[in-house]
């Protein structure tokens, strides 16, 4: 009897040391989630100029430039995944594999290969798992990206993009990631990369805003040669921004969840611990009073 | 076509200046460029050199850059740029 009171003990001991650890997590994700909405906001403006200038000058200029024309000829596709270093995050990395594995289907219907590139351990644990090759994968800093590893995706999806066939080229180079929408909302999607698609009026450019005719200095092809690799790291940048808040965004929520649980088992466990505790009291006083009366009567 | 222009010079990770200004002269990889009101659309790119803001609502500014762009549209200087001195991370990576 005494041994039922003395389990339910330890589990709220248990659960009240989770909690704290949960309490403690939420907290550090709701410090650190300020400063990775500023980051996001910061490079934001960055991005929108560099997305206009792009669009300028491949809507106003009859350039052929290799990276503006869809290649066939490999049949690859590279794909980089951008998740969480660690768990604690609710369904955050999930969501974005789920969507991963559901790009990676759409493409094996359409005949292509896949290259894989994985950012954040989540990620290339369960590529790994399942014994997948992975071509390039950056771990570490996921809720605070620099833009040196940004600088080294791009590199790496650039190259791949510029190599020829044998080389292990690819046709096209897709992101997964998510969507900083607000703190409640964060949405996995999938960005092409390359070839450029050029659509007017996406959240970077304002719309109903007529495209002016720009003079290009030296010449549109050295404007889109400069502008090009700093596109694809401002993407890859803004990208691995808006998956660091979404990221802390998870985690607040999904701790904040989590130390709630916690208070409503050790609530529970408080009440069964009482009531173990009131039937011992009531079986001792029975015996006791029963024993007294055998006592009385013989 | 008095009116002042509206310049945003932009780094990676945040603006460096942002307002109204008279004149901008950006050094471009065929020579300085000097902007004023009324110019005509031009998108150029940047070599390593100093970008000037003169006449700013809050004074003058210049920015050493080591590589960059510039679009004028309507009155409306972009500028974005790579710093020459790396600006240290707006969040260090460990913190």
């Amino acid at each position: 009897m005494a041994g039922q009171q003395r389990v339910y003990r330890q589990r709220i001991r248990a659960t009240s040391s989770l909690k704290k650890i949960f309490r403690a997590m939420e907290l550090i994700a709701a410090s650190r989630i300020g400063k990775a909405r500023l980051r996001v906001e910061q490079a934001t403006p960055y991005a929108r100029a560099i997305t206009r200038s792009i669009s300028a000058v491949a809507a106003h200029s009859s350039v052929d430039h290799p990276l503006t024309t869809p290649r066939t000829d490999t049949g690859r596709a590279a794909v980089l995944v951008i998740s969480a270093d660690r768990g604690m995050a609710g369904a955050y990395s999930a969501n974005v594999i789920r969507e991963a594995e559901r790009l990676r289907g759409r493409l094996q219907a359409d005949g292509k290969e896949i290259v894989q590139f994985a950012a954040g351990r989540r990620a290339v644990s369960y590529y790994s798992f399942r014994r997948r090759e992975i071509a390039g994968q950056w771990t570490g800093a996921s809720d605070a990206p620099d833009r040196e590893t940004a600088r080294e995706m791009a590199k790496a999806l650039f190259e791949r993009f510029q190599a020829s066939k044998e080389d292990g080229g690819v046709d096209e180079i897709y992101i997964v990631g998510t969507r900083f929408v607000s703190m409640v909302t964060q949405q996995a999607m999938v960005l092409r990369l390359l070839p450029l698609e050029i659509v007017e009026g996406v959240e970077e450019t304002e719309e109903g805003e007529l495209e002016p005719l720009y003079d290009f200095e030296p010449s549109p092809e050295l404007v889109l040669d400069a502008l090009l690799p700093r596109y694809i790291e401002s993407r890859i940048f803004s990208s691995l921004l808006h998956c660091a808040a979404s990221e802390l965004a998870s985690r607040q929520r999904a701790m904040n969840t989590a130390t709630s649980n916690a208070e409503d088992i050790i609530r529970n466990y408080t009440r069964l611990a009482n009531q173990a505790r009131q039937a011992e009291i009531t079986q001792e006083i029975s015996e006791i009073v029963s024993g007294a009366d055998a006592l009385a009567a013989s | 076509m008095a009116g002042p222009l509206t310049v945003d010079v932009v780094a990676p990770d945040r603006v460096l200046w942002s307002g109204t200004a008279e004149r901008l002269v950006a050094p471009t990889v065929e020579g300085e460029i000097g902007l004023l009101t009324g110019h005509e659309p031009v998108l150029s790119v940047l070599r390593a050199g100093t970008v000037r803001v003169r006449g700013g609502a809050d004074g003058d500014a210049e920015f050493a850059i080591s590589s960059g762009f510039v679009s004028f549209d309507r009155d409306v200087v972009t500028v974005v740029v790579e710093p020459a001195v790396p600006a240290e991370e707006t969040a260090p990576a460990a913190s």
